[in-house]
């Protein structure tokens, strides 16, 4: 018989051999399904591209085209699809197919298992980016910026709107109550903040008031306009909802949503399907 | 004694929204054995099972796995359990390989993967991606993952539910060369009786929450002293007698209707008719 004692004497993995592991496992399994690559990997890519070949035109008083403007916007959709999106959906299938039940029941710590999907998350949101700056420079003449502190600006931006959606999709996930329907359940938010947000209607300015109102609520707007501060010359600020990049406003409402996001994570989330009590 | 005992249960309850889902069970699981819930769906196996394993925590009583508390043990008691779950389908696009000797990192001391594999069975899978397999292999992968940590205790919660015959067979002599070979304790819930009689040394019957009968699967509800039931036809009518030595009865029958008596059966108690009537379900 084994005690507790002796059986601790025998020191196991630890969380950060555990995490890159389950991360290894975890990016295997996302790229080899067909659903996740095409939805969260490739729509973002394919909207760019589309979109941005559809829209024409300079904005007053600046040398950006609307295609231009529309990179940086659908960079921050990209980070919430592969982000948001795919972590609301694999959380659920996780709790659905019994991956969640199978983990707990073997000996590995929650840390490593999201450390697994915080290593995925990464890999995969720096490639989706990766594509679509590569779109954008191919396809719409954008030209990356030279100086340091624009690339600063985007890498604040990013660190903060990728932990703001991870967490938010990890505690979105409880709302799926099977893995079929969480497609739907986080698409849905996806798509009508990216509307809001000025992502697929621009320039942003030109919203409606109350809907600007409600998608100032939330980090896609922040993130996207953080985006375009990094990568577009400050000479389009003028099509921007006021003339400035607000970047303390930025770090405070998308450090807020970090914040809460957390907590909402650790409030709902949940090992078992609502449907196995 | 407890050093003996793989797990020991003493008044275990579990209601959910009050309603008893287990109602009070005592088990004690000795080291080595193949111990057998036996029980119809809904009896409270899988609560039970569940409580030993550390998923769910119990309302009312004492359980101890390997001598630790399931619900206060460290993650290192699970390197001493082997759990394969019903209804789990996740990994599916991992391959056999892939998920073996990745399960194999969590333990301090895993077996060969390899090795682990072959012994279920699935060395020619090892290539092939786990949502190409058979119910069967499916099976067979989730005890290759549940005994890679080289557990002292294995769970397996329903087996073989779904199999067609052939693959019952197999899955049965795999559990029990792994069995003998590792001297693993073994705690499985079954609805088949035969399943449990195949496997087990022995067999624990429950029903609404509580075991009703407990012993060596053979002789499972007393049914080597069991009535025996005689029918016949007399006087157009069916009839029946229930008696424990029907020697006499037969030899009067036999007299009264001259030589051959009418559709005589002499039937002794099955198994099946056992188990049956101590899960109440004879009616």
């Amino acid at each position: 018989m084994i005690t507790a004692a002796s059986a601790g004497a025998r020191r196991g993995p630890s969380v950060a051999y555990l995490g890159v592991h389950r991360g290894i496992i975890e990016l295997k399994a996302f790229f080899r399904e067909r659903d996740a690559v095409v939805f969260t990997f490739a729509l973002p890519a394919v909207l760019l591209a589309l979109l941005g070949a559809m829209i024409s035109g300079v904005y007053e008083g600046s040398s950006v085209t609307s295609a231009q403007y529309l990179v940086p916007s659908m960079v921050a959709a990209g980070v919430a699809s592969t982000t948001f999106v795919n972590l609301g959906i694999s959380v659920a299938a996780d709790r659905q197919d019994g991956t969640l039940k199978r983990l707990r029941g073997a000996p590995m710590p929650a840390a490593a298992y999201f450390l697994g999907k915080v290593i995925m998350v990464l890999v995969v949101t720096v490639a989706e980016v990766v594509v679509l700056f590569g779109i954008g420079v191919l396809m719409f003449d954008v030209t990356m910026p030279t100086d340091p502190s624009r690339w600063l600006t985007f890498a604040w931006v990013f660190v903060l709107g990728v932990t703001g959606c991870t967490f938010l999709g990890i505690a979105a996930s409880s709302l799926a109550s099977s893995e079929r329907s969480a497609g739907a359940v986080m698409n849905l938010p996806y798509i009508a903040l990216s509307l809001v947000s000025g992502i697929f209607y621009t320039p942003i300015s030109a919203l409606p008031e109350p809907l600007l109102t409600m998608g100032s609520l939330f980090p896609l707007k922040w993130m996207a306009q953080g985006f375009r501060s990094a990568l577009l010359p400050d000479t389009i600020l003028t099509q921007e909802v006021v003339m400035s990049w607000e970047h303390g406003r930025t770090a405070v409402i998308l450090g807020a949503w970090c914040i809460g996001g957390l907590l909402l994570c650790r409030t709902t989330f949940r090992w078992r399907g609502r449907r196995d009590g | 004694m407890t050093e003996s005992l793989a797990a020991r249960v003493r008044g275990l309850r579990k209601r959910y929204r009050n309603i008893p889902a287990v109602d009070g069970i005592d088990l004690d699981i000795v080291t080595g054995e193949i111990f057998a819930l036996l029980g119809p769906n809904g009896a409270g196996k899988t609560t039970t099972v569940e409580i030993l394993e550390g998923y769910r925590r119990r309302d009312e009583g004492e359980v101890s796995v390997l001598g630790v508390d399931p619900q206060r043990a460290p993650r290192s008691w699970r390197y001493g359990i082997g759990i394969v779950s019903q209804d789990v389908a996740d990994l599916s696009e991992l391959t056999v390989g892939e998920t073996v000797r990745h399960f194999a990192r969590y333990y301090p001391d895993a077996g060969d993967p390899d090795q682990v594999i072959d012994s279920v069975g699935l060395s020619e899978k090892t290539r092939a991606r786990v949502r190409t397999l058979s119910g069967g292999q499916r099976r067979r992968l989730d005890v290759a993952v549940g005994v890679i940590g080289n557990p002292k205790l294995l769970f397996l919660d329903e087996p073989t539910t779904g199999f067609d015959p052939g693959a019952r067979r197999q899955f049965w002599s795999l559990i029990r060369s792994l069995a003998a070979e590792r001297g693993t304790t073994v705690l499985l819930t079954t609805h088949y009786l035969d399943e449990a009689e195949a496997l087990a040394n022995r067999v624990a019957v429950v029903a609404a929450g509580k075991i009703v009968a407990a012993g060596d699967p053979a002789t499972l509800g007393g049914r080597a002293g069991a009535e025996v039931t005689v029918s016949w036809d007399e006087d157009g009518a069916r009839r029946t007698a229930h008696t424990s030595d029907p020697g006499p009865l037969v030899a009067d029958l036999t007299s009264r209707h001259g030589g051959t008596v009418p559709g005589l059966t002499v039937t002794r108690q099955s198994l099946e008719d056992a188990y049956l009537t101590l899960i109440g379900r004879d009616r």
